[in-house]
């Protein structure tokens, strides 16, 4: 990629030939707001919230704008901050926003814009125009499209990364509106409760039905982790209350999976919290299970393993390994039936 | 994989190949589907089973379960035929092409047509055409191949002909074949199988078994190789086998041929079971062990394109629950052992010494890293895609291989054939996902597949619960009437205890992996009259 130079606030940076100036500021710590754009999907242009000054006299979007050589550009000044809080009153006027009852309330990017530019009750009457509001239909999703501020990243978070094309946009001018499908419930339409647009949606419009009533936004932590399934091994962050009760997952960008989930990586975390997990030992007696202590089960197994190792010989054990567990317990398991047993009896489920 | 998932966008076209990808890996799905439906590029799609994929294919062939290396053989013949191959690849990186030539001769379209119970001969030869212009094609697979008792020969049809299109060892290509289970990919690099150690060295090889024994500083390892998993079942039958340890495993709901494995269980002496819940396995062990879950522990996990990448705690352990690998240590040490692992990395660095391919890796670096292995030193970025400038034996070799019946067809009896396989929600023998409220909900309960011509012959209505039998045994099931299938193919997802697939499946193996035939039986269907 060919490099280009130029200044952003006074600044020296470099770029490639080809990319956005919200690219390259980004990139060089320079903080633009923005609603519609993402870095994962295509650029819209829409909301205009990252508009910067170029060469002292144009207003430009960033994110659609390439930078040039040698081009000045000012993220920030009076009117700039003049326009962009006029975007954020007439998206506030618009919808719903009351961050009390929002699933979204302390990770919303509206919010911490409102926040940012200190915008105040709007003036304007909110016409509420009622929009979809659909929290049962769909096992995955909830929708409240009153929160909906058109940003359009659902729609190419489902056309781009998801493939599913469940999103698109229907009337026109200050009725616009969002639908899934053929004008059907979401739970109704092709969706695959991937989830992929609730985690790119910058508000609350959407959100997961694992959240209501676990915990504020801020009240949560997150760990990373590898996805339990199958074997493209997506990465994803592990959020949790103050309870230790896992909520919600997002999918990591570094991973193979770029941030992206399929329904069971993205759902399918809470049986590790489910009553029925087994949590002592048990020892079969008189064809009964009854709990023991680990150093009574432990025993027991080594026991017996001895056991039936001098009567019948090493090959009369055998393994089942396990394609759930890590290496390191694959591992160790292979080495306790070759060097503590003596067999090469062991195998897993690669097979099946 | 021999390639990276992140090579998606390098290739210009696919073939997909026994392999419902947006189902069973369906982030790789996507992948595909974006280059496909947004960018244009060519798809190449054989399964039984109409997939979301097969919409939006070039050229869809729905072949008869257990086909797969006749169609590919079709393929490669036009291949040859209109001498349309890589030539110049062909040359320089192979051998064995005028052999397999020979035995490709016989497969023209219409040969294979019939075989694989296609009415579209003409476009094998377009399909071929098409393939031979897309510089490079990637060919992806799953278990639509490997799942048959020519398994094995249907995984090496599928590198014969991406070595005729030269399409081994460059970026896009690949012969990529996507691991159903989460670590897989490890468990085999581990050496969790019966005849080799980690990093795939044989056991029956003195050198390998003075290595190891220098390594664990023990002496008589046995260079026997041991009992694959449904050996293991049988000569637990015949009385041969008398105890077994089981880790996160559920063969009776996984295995071929339930019958049989429960019987073998109950005449096991000792059986112990280690896992997160009683499973269906664990109501025939003596002891049941505890363990955690993925997110109450740590460790590193390799995935299908050999990125291996750490797990971190992200719960403390359930209940008295403990680490899968500690318990492996407790019993190996009240055997005479003296292990002294402190946690998971002081095994990695165990398994860097006698992993040649791992031996580069470290938990620092795959926290910050990606890593593919081969990595054989600390200052080795890793091998994003294999067989680079040569394969590992040199000159790839070309094999003609001749297409095989499945080892049960169907008879009067038996009149149907049964294919089994995943769906989208659930996973494998349904112990996570059935568990877990969000997609117990979405689909809450087993179904066949049956499709509407057979749903008139034997007066079955959408929803009915049906019986389907076969030699093995009998289950009672919902029926999905839906045209996904041809006539008299139905296909049961295995996730279901209530309506086991696997109490219908056969437990014939692949002579050399030894991999059951689960995609296809032969069963009957019977309405169920109250
Ligand atoms: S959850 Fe996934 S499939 Fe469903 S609408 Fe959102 S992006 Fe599309
Ligand atoms: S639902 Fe969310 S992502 Fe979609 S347009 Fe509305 S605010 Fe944007
Ligand atoms: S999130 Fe889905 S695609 Fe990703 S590893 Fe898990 S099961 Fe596979």
């Amino acid at each position: 990629m060919q490099e280009i130079k130029f200044t952003i606030n006074g600044k020296d940076v470099t770029g490639g030939k080809g990319q956005t100036i919200l690219e390259i500021a980004l990139k060089n710590g320079f903080d633009i707001p923005y609603l519609c754009y993402h870095p994962k999907i295509s650029k819209t242009g829409a909301c205009r919230m990252c508009i910067v000054r170029v060469n002292e006299v144009m207003l430009k979007t960033a994110c659609t704008e390439p930078a040039m050589e040698g081009m000045k550009v000012i993220t920030e000044d009076e009117e700039i901050i003049k326009i962009r809080k006029g975007i954020l009153e007439l998206l506030l006027a618009e919808g719903d926003h009351n961050c009390l009852y929002c699933d979204a309330n302390g990770a919303c990017e509206l919010q911490t814009l409102v926040h940012r530019y200190n915008i105040d009750q709007v003036a304007y009457e909110y016409p509420k125009r009622n929009r979809e509001i659909d929290y049962e239909s769909s096992e995955g999703l909830k929708r409240n499209e009153n929160r909906c501020i058109l940003c359009g990243r659902c729609v190419k978070a489902c056309g781009e990364i998801q493939l599913s094309n469940v999103w698109s946009f229907t009337d026109r001018g200050g009725h616009t509106h969002l639908t899934s499908g053929l004008y059907e419930k979401i739970g109704d339409s092709s969706c695959v409760k991937c989830g992929a647009c609730v985690q790119l949606c910058p508000t609350g419009s959407l959100s997961f039905q694992t959240v209501l009533g676990r915990g504020e936004n801020w009240e949560l932590t997150k760990e990373s982790s590898i996805c339990i399934y199958c074997g493209v091994g997506c990465k994803i962050d592990y959020y949790k209350n103050k309870e230790g009760l896992l909520v919600k997952t997002i999918g990591h960008d570094d991973g193979p999976n770029r941030g992206h989930l399929c329904v069971k990586g993205r759902f399918g975390f809470d049986f590790i919290q489910n009553g029925k997990r087994l949590s002592k030992p048990l020892i079969k007696r008189n064809g009964v299970f009854e709990e023991a202590s680990w150093d009574e089960a432990l025993d027991l197994v080594a026991s017996k393993f001895i056991e039936i190792k001098d009567k019948y010989g090493p090959d009369s054990i055998a393994a089942l390994s396990s394609a759930k567990c890590t290496n390191e317990e694959n591992y160790l398991m292979q080495k306790i039936m070759r060097a503590v047993i003596g067999t090469n009896n062991v195998d897993h489920c690669a097979r099946l | 994989m021999t390639n990276s998932i992140r090579e998606v966008p390098l290739s210009e076209g696919f073939l997909v190949i026994g392999s419902n990808t947006t189902e069973n890996h369906p982030v790789i799905g996507s992948m595909i589907m974006k280059e496909v439906i947004n960018q244009g590029k060519k798809l190449i799609v054989v399964d039984p089973r109409e997939i979301e994929l097969s919409r939006y294919a070039d050229y869809y062939f729905q072949i008869k379960p257990g086909t797969n290396i006749a169609i590919l053989n079709g393929f490669m013949h036009v291949l040859i035929k209109e001498g349309i191959f890589n030539k110049e690849y062909v040359e320089k990186r192979c051998e064995g092409f005028e052999a397999m030539a020979k035995i490709l001769e016989k497969y023209n379209p219409e040969f294979v047509a019939e075989i694989c119970g296609i009415d579209n001969p003409e476009d094998i030869v377009k399909a071929a055409r098409l393939m031979a212009q897309l510089k490079p094609m990637a060919l992806y697979y799953a278990m639509g191949i490997t799942q048959f008792v020519s398994g094995v020969n249907g995984v090496k049809s599928t590198a014969n002909l991406q070595m005729l299109l030269g399409n081994l060892g460059i970026p896009g290509g690949g012969v990529n074949p996507l691991r159903g289970q989460n670590n897989v990919q490890g468990a085999c690099d581990m050496g969790a199988l019966n005849a080799v150690y980690p990093a795939y060295q044989p056991v029956a090889s003195e050198e390998n078994k003075e290595k190891f024994e220098k390594a664990w500083g023990v002496s008589g390892l046995p260079t026997k190789p041991g009992l694959t998993i449904v050996e293991m079942f049988n000569a637990a039958v015949a009385g041969n086998l008398k105890a077994v340890y089981e880790m996160g495993e559920n063969p009776v709901m996984s295995d071929p041929n339930q019958h049989h494995v429960i019987e073998a269980l109950e005449a096991l002496n000792f059986f112990v079971v280690q896992d997160i819940f009683f499973t269906e396995t664990a109501q025939y062990a003596d002891v049941v062990l505890p363990a955690c879950s993925f997110l109450e522990k740590e460790g590193t996990v390799t995935n299908t394109e050999r990125r291996i990448q750490p797990m971190h705690r992200v719960l403390p352990p359930w209940g008295d629950a403990r680490d899968d690998w500690w318990i492996t240590m407790q019993i190996a040490n009240r055997m005479g052992a003296q292990w002294d692992y402190k946690k998971p990395e002081d095994i990695f660095e165990e398994i860097r010494m006698v992993t040649p391919s791992y031996a580069g890796i470290t938990y620092e670096r795959v926290e910050k890293e990606l890593i593919q292995w081969p990595c054989p030193a600390k200052d080795h970025p890793g091998t994003q895609y294999l067989h680079k400038e040569k394969f590992s034996r040199g000159l790839g070799l070309l094999t003609g291989i001749d297409y095989t019946p499945p080892a049960e067809e169907t008879d009067t009896d038996y009149p149907v054939i049964l294919t089994t396989g995943r769906i989208l929600e659930h996973f494998h023998t349904g112990t996570m996902t059935r568990n877990s409220k969000i997609l117990d909900e979405i689909v809450p309960e087993g179904f066949v597949e049956i499709h509407p011509n057979d749903a008139k012959i034997y007066n079955i209505t959408d929803g009915e619960v049906i019986s389907i039998s076969s030699r093995r045994g009998s289950i009672r099931i919902r029926a999905r009437v839906t045209d996904r299938s041809k006539p008299n193919v139905v296909f049961i997802p295995f996730h279901f205890f209530e309506a086991a697939a696997n109490e219908l499946t056969i437990d014939a193996l692949d002579p050399t992996c030894k991999i059951p035939e689960y995609k296809v039986c032969s069963c009957k269907i019977e309405k169920i009259y109250l």
